[in-house]
Order: structure tokens, then sequence, then C-alpha cells
């Protein structure tokens, strides 16, 4: 009979967790292969052309960078909110809330404005509206005990549903042929791009600096440190006089703005007018997870994973096109490699032995 | 399967990263017997008897029953054969009544209705060792003697011969230790096989029939406990003598530093658990509450510290009324705190020993500007801890949850009272730590009360009490039942006082 036995391990060195984080990437993709296989495509082929979609050349290098752009900022915000053990599923209605408020701003007074001014005003009020849309979940979880995990969840679709309302009622443009879009924004709130890509650097800047300021909360700050206590033992933190209600907004604002930046990140670079919530973001506030995750929840490595996952994203348009694989061949490939990442973390943090014994 | 007569562990090794934690132990206990298995902290008593119960497999020797070899792998074959156990944490389902827990785990439950069908011979069962215990009651309603009847229950009724305890008395009230030993008596009687787990030598003396002494893993001794006396066991246990009755040097009171004026708090649950209590502590004395736990304590030091609102009168140091601030602002006017169960409320596990040098001192300025955390100030004082407070860890970069408890309650006390703070509020500070830690910690104690320090000590444990405390106050459901100069005559008494049925 097989015996397998689990025991803690008591220190992980540097080099098992990337070696680990490896064996998980290549153990992910194996299973993936298999997939490939049984619809009928060459594992090898796929997983190459994916790879060389995304990163193989300048084209392809471009769009995952441009698709990095919302990936990082969120995951970043994410990363600060599970470090506090505050389970935010709902990125993806803080993007779109963002994307809503940031709009209105930018139809409304972006006619009258010159850019240097619009495009801050607009992302402030994008923060402002991914914020509060975070805030809703902090609030209700301290104060009545609402699971965040259900409540941001269902918040994402809430906004869908507004932002559908919007833009098939009020917000309906006069320009657009009775399509469910809003006007264009006018042009000095729309982000220009690095020439010959889709790269809108404002954004992409904003991203790079948010990690910074939120590597350095989390590791120098005192709110930072706050924050990893409550994410530790919130019995301690109640011992230690840290105040809950505050920092669990603090963080839930910070989160759910950051997101919020994205989504008028993405109207005002690439789709220059509201649309479809789906069309609005490809799910990046639930890639975004997986971007976390990967990146050990440290800002920082943010920058690496969210291009890795946004290489994944381009990737799979290719081989759509090139293998005629669906759509939704991606997400499995994203769902696929979370699982095997979270399987490797249990390995490394046991020690798992096996031994056959008699009888 | 037979009825078990005698159990032998022989030649039995285990290590754990290559420490072992149990080398070649032999060890024989025979039907009618209570064996004591006696130990500090981390002496190998709990591995031992997991290897024995199925949780561990032991890298050599075997274990006979009967003389026959047996292995045992699971838990479950261990229940087969005819062990139970009962671990120092109850391993039972809060919400599900006592009836249900014990079907849970039986072997022969029917697919259908199993806790109906079961019922009677549960009630049969419980009644023949005169367990005195609501059966339908929801595990969360008993106290934590009760539960511990039902896990003994559980495993009686599993068909356990041999029953394992793991210090089974460290969650009782003095009442309750008696009425353990008196069903434990009464199951030797009836021919079971008894390991009791201990580091409290006047149960073993007490209770045990033999008693077998690990220290650092291997067995140092055997005695039959009529033979020896305590001194000996202590002696055996650490290998060197201990300090029982610990030099407390007679220091005149000086000036009021707390004072507790009328204090009523509310319980979890609402209803007033402290009902309007006073008293005052001076600098260079230590007051001590003593009682069963659960009669206000918990409330009491949560409402001092800041941890919990009280509902009318006052706490004061020297002139400042700080009733119902927030735990920081207590703390910076010179309240420090070493919580009960350290683990939970003292320190963030998963973080670094030096980042937890500082918990709640983290906004000082001595560690903190507005925003940032001094980071180089902070290692050094966590590495002043460390050194001054006999912290045994291999660096200041380790996750605080690999600490051992005795060591992790020296940084948190080394991390309350190195500021010198006027007041420490000290619950169960030493607590289910060994003998070397609860010297050591009791020394600081007393060295901070030499120092000027007023120090507020709530403890079960008398013998701790009775050492330390210039005073001993005697809480009874919320309400002091008098306050006791060290040496008053009343002090016999304090069982009496402790049970309500005397007040002063």
């Amino acid at each position: 009979m097989l015996h397998i036995k689990v025991t803690d391990r008591e220190s992980i060195s540097n080099k098992r967790s990337v070696m680990t984080l490896i064996v998980s990437l290549i153990a992910g993709m194996t299973a993936m292969g298999l997939i490939f296989l049984m619809s009928g495509a060459n594992p090898f082929y796929a997983i190459f052309k994916i790879f060389s979609g995304s990163f193989g050349s300048r084209y392809g290098m471009m769009e995952t960078i441009t698709k990095a752009i919302p990936l990082i900022l969120i995951g970043a915000g994410l990363a600060i909110a599970y470090r506090a053990k505050f389970w935010n599923i709902g990125a993806e209605g803080q993007l779109l809330a963002g994307a809503i408020a940031g709009t209105w701003v930018g139809l409304n007074w972006g006619p009258h404005l010159p850019s240097y001014l619009i495009v801050p005003l607009m992302f402030i009020f994008g923060f402002a509206g991914g914020a509060f849309w975070g805030a809703i979940p902090a609030v209700l979880k301290i104060r009545y005990s609402v699971n965040e995990v259900i409540s941001t969840l269902m918040l994402n679709y809430i906004c869908a549903e507004i932002l559908m309302f919007l833009i098939v009622g009020p917000w309906k443009g006069k320009t657009k042929f009775g399509y469910p879009y809003t006007d264009d924004l006018p042009a000095s709130a729309i982000l220009s791009t690095i020439t010959g890509t889709r790269i809108h650097y404002v954004t992409l800047l904003l991203g790079i600096i948010t990690v910074i300021i939120l590597g350095i909360v989390i590791y120098k700050t005192r709110f930072g440190y706050e924050v990893r206590v409550i994410g530790e033992n919130t019995h301690a933190a109640r011992y230690a006089g840290i105040n809950f209600f505050k920092a669990t907004v603090i963080i839930m604002v910070i989160s759910g703005g950051v997101a919020g930046m994205a989504g008028i990140g993405e109207v005002a670079g690439l789709h220059h007018y509201l649309l479809y919530p789906g069309s609005v973001s490809s799910g990046y506030g639930f890639t975004a997870i997986i971007v976390a995750w990967l990146a050990k929840l440290n800002p920082f490595f943010v920058i690496l994973s969210g291009l890795f996952f946004a290489g994944i994203l381009v990737g799979g348009d290719a081989i759509q096109i090139s293998l005629g694989l669906p759509a939704a061949t991606v997400q499995v490939f994203n769902g696929t490699l979370l699982v095997f990442l979270i399987m490797g973390d249990y390995f490394l943090k046991n020690k798992i032995t096996l031994k056959w014994a008699k009888g | 399967m037979e009825k078990i007569t005698q159990l032998e562990m022989v030649g039995i090794s285990k290590s754990f990263h290559g420490i072992p934690a149990n080398d070649d132990i032999h060890l024989t206990i025979n039907s009618g017997e209570i064996l004591g298995l006696l130990g500090e902290n981390g002496a190998g008593k709990t591995t031992l008897m997991n290897i024995l119960y199925g949780l561990y497999q032991p890298d050599s020797g075997q274990i006979k029953i009967n003389g026959q070899r047996v292995k045992i792998r699971t838990p479950q074959e261990s229940m087969a054969v005819g062990i139970g156990m009962v671990h120092q944490h109850f391993a039972l389902i809060q919400p599900h009544s006592a009836v249900e827990n014990i079907v849970l785990g039986y072997q022969h439950s029917p697919l259908f209705f199993p806790q109906k069908k079961i019922q009677d011979d549960v009630l049969a069962f419980s009644k023949k060792f005169n367990f005195d215990i609501d059966l339908s009651k929801q595990v969360w309603q008993l106290s934590a003697g009760e539960q511990q009847r039902v896990e003994i229950l559980k495993a009686l009724f599993n068909g356990a011969d041999l029953l394992i305890l793991d210090e089974p008395t460290s969650v009782l009230t003095p009442q309750e230790t008696q009425e353990l030993f008196v069903i434990l008596n009464r199951m030797k009687q009836e021919g079971h096989l008894i390991i009791l787990i201990s580091h409290k030598l006047d149960e073993i003396t007490e209770l045990c029939d033999r008693v077998t002494v690990l220290q650092k893993g291997k067995i140092v001794g055997h005695a039959d406990t009529k033979d020896v006396d305590k001194r000996a066991l202590a002696r055996m246990m650490i290998g060197r003598d201990v300090i029982f009755n610990i030099e407390r040097e007679e220091i005149p009171r000086s000036e009021k530093v707390l004072s507790v004026n009328n204090l009523v708090v509310n319980g979890d649950k609402g209803i007033p658990m402290v009902k309007g209590i006073t008293f005052d502590i001076h600098k260079n004395e230590i007051f001590g509450i003593a009682g069963v736990s659960g009669n206000g304590q918990r409330e009491l030091v949560e409402a001092i510290t800041g941890l919990r609102k009280s509902e009318s009168g006052e706490v004061r140091i020297t002139d400042t009324d700080i009733t119902n601030q927030p735990p920081d602002k207590i703390y910076n006017e010179g309240i420090s705190h070493v919580p009960e169960e350290r683990i939970k409320f003292g320190i963030a596990p998963g973080l670094y020993l030096y980042e937890n040098a500082i918990l709640k001192q983290h906004r000082s300025d001595k560690f903190s500007s507005r925003l940032f955390l001094a980071y180089k100030g902070i290692k050094e004082h966590a590495r002043g801890l460390v050194d001054a407070f006999q912290v045994a860890t291999p660096s200041i970069f380790i996750q605080t949850k690999n600490l051992s408890g005795g060591n992790i309650q020296k940084l948190i006390l080394g991390r309350e009272i190195d500021g010198e703070p006027p007041v420490l509020v000290a619950s169960h500070p030493t607590y289910g730590l060994d003998v070397g830690a609860t010297e050591y910690l009791r020394k600081q104690l007393l060295q901070r009360r030499k120092e000027g320090g007023a120090i507020l000590l709530v403890s079960e444990d008398l013998e701790e009490i009775s050492e330390l405390c210039d005073r001993i106050a005697v809480i009874f459901q919320g309400q002091f039942m008098g306050i006791l100069e060290a040496d008053d005559p009343n002090i016999k008494d304090i069982g009496l006082m402790m049970a309500g049925t005397l007040q002063l």
C-alpha cells in the first residue's frame, strides 16, 4: 500500500520558490497540451504559437504591453487587498465603475478643457468611481459581516448592468447610428499612444508609479505593516489598537481605485467611447486575480506576472486565428495555470513523502 | 479484538528534520494501571503518544499488545485495536450536539438516523461511568470539563481499552479536575489502561501508579509514585533543582498607580461579567487576581487595556482617566499588556520576529514617523530584546510562528516590559509553559516589581499567585470575594472563596 505523508516545511528557500513556480508553470502547460491534443491541435505548435504570438514579434510585444497595462494596475491593487485577507473578487466591477465616472467627466467637461486638465481629472474621477464601488463591500463587511467574496462578486454584475442601462438609455450617443455606445470622447480627453502601437503610455506610466508606491506602502510604511498584521491575525490587530474600519476601507479604496483608473484608461486610451461591459474589459478584473497570486502578492512582481498573462491573452487571440480554436481556450488556459500555481503553493509549503509498504 | 491487558513500546525512535523527538523509548503499561508521562514542553511526550495513536510512524521500534506485535498506521487502526486518545485541544464540532459528535466517530453507526438509534446506548454508557453531561446539548453550550467528558465518552464508546489523555487538566477548573480524577479512577478499577501526559507534578503524584519521565526525547527515569517526592521528580524532569519558592523580597508599598473604581463590564453575550469591581495597585506591587476562569477576569483585563468598552465605573492611571480609551492610547499612558492565549492575541504568526517585536508600539515615535516605519531601529530593538530576554531563535528574520511557546512568551513579555511601563497587566503569563520558562518569566515579573512596576497578574495557577503576589483578590461571578494580603491567615480558605462560598 502506498503511504503518503504530509509535513510542514520549516523554511522555504528562494531557490525552492522559483523552482516550484517554474515546475508548476511547466506542469500547467503540459496539462494544457493535453487539452489542445483533445481538440485536435498539435500541443507543441499551439503553445509555441501562444508565446510567439505574444512575445515573438514587435507587433505581438506591443499588444502584450497594451494588455498588461490594466492587469498591472489591478493586480497591484488586489495584492494589497489580499495581503489584508480581504478577498476582493470585484475588480471587474470596480474597473467598470471607474470607466463610467471617468467617461462622464470626459464627455461633459472635455469639450471645454485642455488635455493637461481633463486627462488628470478623468483619472481622478476614475479612481473615485472604482474606490466608491470598492468601499461598499468593505463597509458591508465591517458593519454587517457580509462576506466580501459574495458582495464583491455580485457588485460586478450590478455595475455591468448600470453600464448597460447608461449606454442603451440616457448616455446613448447621437452619432452612433442607434448602437448602444456613448458618443466619442472629445479629442482633448483621448490618450495619445506610442506611434504605431496601441500603448496608451499615460496609463502605463500610472501603472508603474502605482506599483512602486504600493510596494513601498506594503513593505515600508506603518499602514502597510498594519495591513499585514490584519491579514495575519485579526485578534492581534485588535490587541495592537489597529483601527479595522479605517484600514479596511482604505485598502478597498486603493484596490478599487486603481482598478477604476485601469477602467478609464481602457476607455480613453483604446475604445474612445463607452460600450458593452464585456468589450470595455475582457475580464481583466478576473485575470488580475491570477496576476496577483503569481506575483506572490508582491506589487513589484506584478509587473512581470502582468506581462506574462497579457502575453497569454494576446497569444490566445493568435491561436484562435491560426488554429481555429474557440475563444474560450484562453480562459481554460488561464484557469488551468491558476490551478497548477495553487497546487505548486501547496507543495512549496508542505513536504510530501511517498513510501511503499507491504500489507 | 481481545481486550488489551498489556501494552509495550519497544525501542521507539522518531526524529523530525533530523532532530530526535523520541530516542529509543521503552515503556510498558498493564491493565488497571495509570501511567504518568512527565516531561517539559518539547520533551517528546506528545510525539510518543501520537505514534501510539497512529498519527506518526516511528522511524524504528515496535508496539506490542498482549505480547503480540501490532502495526498502527492510522488513528482508525489504533481505535480498532482498542486505543483512544483525548487531545489537549478537543476535536469536537461546536454546533452539533454531544450525541451527534459521539455518533460521528463511531465505527458501527447505522446509515440512517444514527443518533436516534445509538442515543440509548450512549446514555447507558454515560451512566455506567457516572458522566454528568446533558448529551442533547450542543457542544458550544458545554463547559470545557463537559466537552472533555464527551471526548472520553467518545473514545470509550468506540471500545477503547487504553485511553491516552494529553494535558487533560490544562483547561479544567479545580473541581472539574477532581471530577475527572474520579472518572479515571473508576475506569482504572474497570481494568482500563490509562496514560496521562502532564507536566504538573501534583497530578502525577496524586493520580498515577507509575511515572515515566522524558527529557529531550529520552527516558530519564521510571518510578512508582508512592516512592518518589515531587522535588525528585522535578529534578528528573529538568535535570536540576527548581526553585519552588522564588525569593520575593519585602518592598514597602508606595504610591498608587492604577485605580479601578466600581467597574462594570459586559461579556460577549451582553450580560454583565464584571459587576462593580474596585481596587488600586501601587508601585512595587504585584496584585493577583485568583479565580476559576470565566468569572470575569477576561472582561476585566480587556476593559482595563482598552479592548472592551466598560458600561460604568472608571479606570485611572495616576491621575489620568483612561476609561474606554483605545488600546494604543492606553498603552501610551503606561499600561502594557501580556495577553492570554499568546499566539491568538499577542503576535502576527506569519510576520518576522523583528516585526512582532514592535506590535502595538509601531506607532510610537521611536519606531515610526507618520508614514514610514524605521526598520533599522526596529531590527536593533528586536536584537536587543532577543538578547535581554533569552529568546532562543536562530535569527530575528524568522517567522514568529516557528518559535516555541515559551520563546514567544519571552518575546511578548520582553516587548511589553522593555520600555519600563508603570503598569503591566499579565494574563496567565506562564500557562502551558515548561518549568524552565515559567521560572524565568516569574523572575522577570519580580524584577519588574523591584524596579518600581505595578503589576496586575491574572492567573488560575494558585501556586503562581501565592508565590508572586503582594495582595490577592479572589474573583467569583464578576465580584471580588475579598482581597487578601500575602500573609493573611485566610489564605487557606482561598478555595472556598473561589467557589463563592466565602466572602470576606
